[in-house]
């Protein structure tokens, strides 16, 4: 198939939530990949070259690292909570409405306690 | 308000003679492109209505494929304003952007003539994943007794009523990066098959939808689930094949591969 009939159905058969929860987690978990070598390499540091992870932890503090340590920590959760959700999709023998229910009350006690977590820091 | 409940003095005067703009994928397995098409408009139209009126009054050398426009076959698929759809059960007034209509031959098949698309990639599938009757018993044998609500029946009667139309196939972003992957279709044939207490082949089929291709290359997007013009839920049947395959890896699957 060439022109419209390919290139034209990719873009309109993906706007759905299923397909952007599967998009989501490819991502974030592209993300990880791509950060966790680099994490493992700056720990690294402390015994190779002390200096160099000083000075790296000083850039690490600057406002604008600090406030992109955000979207690490939403890649985790984006892609943990997407890991379990795949994990409850294919593995248990849970009829669809039930899932959706446990998704909703992990969905609601995980920002409670979210929320208590940052009034007590 | 829906246009059978108009009287005719409410009913837009212009109705009768406005017309679609229909743009229709012509060509065949060495490429081609949209050829525009005016159709006049009518009340409960369907888009292979339109494509009917095109062979009909326009242009007789278009090619299409349907049977029973009821819904019923699954022959006349087809991309509509690109996505897959039945075109005998899909209205223009719905899924029409501006007037226009993009009709196309399905998405992930080859194509063999203007919107005729080439099946058997995708009926050669279903018997790769060993979607076809294993036959338990002889003509000798008793009536096999089907409980309907047996937990096992009502997995397999969740996914009887596909059509073989392969629009979860066209949707499926899988099969289109894997020319290998037996797709939602045949997967959940194979699905209805190992849970039907008639079908002696449980091991076989776990066998095939296990290689690779099978089900555990799909990645849960759900395309197939959402564009089933009958609301089956294939993405659950791999789901379904994905833990029995993975429950008799552990030894944790009974006799005859079932779960």
């Amino acid at each position: 198939m060439s022109g419209r009939a390919g290139q034209m159905a990719k873009r309109r058969i993906r706007g759905h939530a299923l397909w952007y929860a599967h998009i989501l987690h490819r991502v974030s978990g592209i993300g990880l990949a791509l950060f966790l070598p680099l994490h493992f390499w700056v720990l690294s540091l402390a015994i190779t070259d002390v200096a160099a992870l000083d000075g790296f932890l000083a850039f690490a503090d600057l406002p604008l690292v600090k406030l992109s340590e955000f979207g690490l920590v939403f890649l985790l959760a984006v892609h943990l909570f997407g890991g379990l959700r795949l994990m409850a999709l294919e593995w248990l023998p849970w009829p669809a409405p039930h899932k959706t229910l446990a998704a909703g009350t992990l969905a609601i006690s995980a920002f409670l306690s979210g929320v208590f977590f940052l009034q007590a820091i | 308000m829906p246009d059978e409940h108009r009287t005719a003095a409410t009913r837009p005067a212009s109705n009768e003679a406005a017309t679609l703009a229909v743009y229709v994928w012509r060509g065949d397995a060495g490429g081609g492109a949209e050829q525009r098409f005016d159709v006049p408009k009518q009340d409960s139209q369907t888009v292979l209505d339109v494509v009917t009126w095109i062979q009909q009054q326009a242009d007789a050398s278009l090619t299409y494929r349907f049977a029973c426009r009821v819904g019923m076959c699954g022959s006349c698929a087809m991309m509509v304003n690109d996505e897959p759809r039945w075109t005998c059960r899909t209205h223009v007034e719905r899924v029409a952007s501006d007037g226009e209509l993009h009709i196309a031959p399905l998405r992930n098949l080859p194509v063999i003539k203007d919107l005729v698309t080439d099946m058997d990639p995708f009926f050669d599938k279903w018997v790769k994943a060993e979607a076809v009757h294993h036959p338990s018993a002889g003509r000798a044998d008793g009536f096999a007794a089907v409980t309907p609500d047996d937990p096992q029946r009502i997995e397999a009667s969740a996914g009887i009523e596909c059509i073989n139309c392969a629009i979860c196939y066209a949707a499926c972003d899988t099969v289109a990066g894997n020319p290998d992957y037996l797709g939602p279709a045949a997967l959940q044939r194979a699905w209805t098959l190992y849970n039907d207490s008639r079908d002696g082949g449980g091991d076989a089929i776990l066998d095939a939808v296990s290689q690779s291709g099978g089900c555990h290359s799909c990645h849960s997007m759900g395309s197939c689930s959402h564009y089933c013009p009958n609301d089956l839920d294939p993405m659950g049947a791999i789901a379904g094949l994905k833990l029995a395959t993975t429950k008799r890896f552990f030894g944790r699957g009974k006799g005859g591969g079932r779960s």
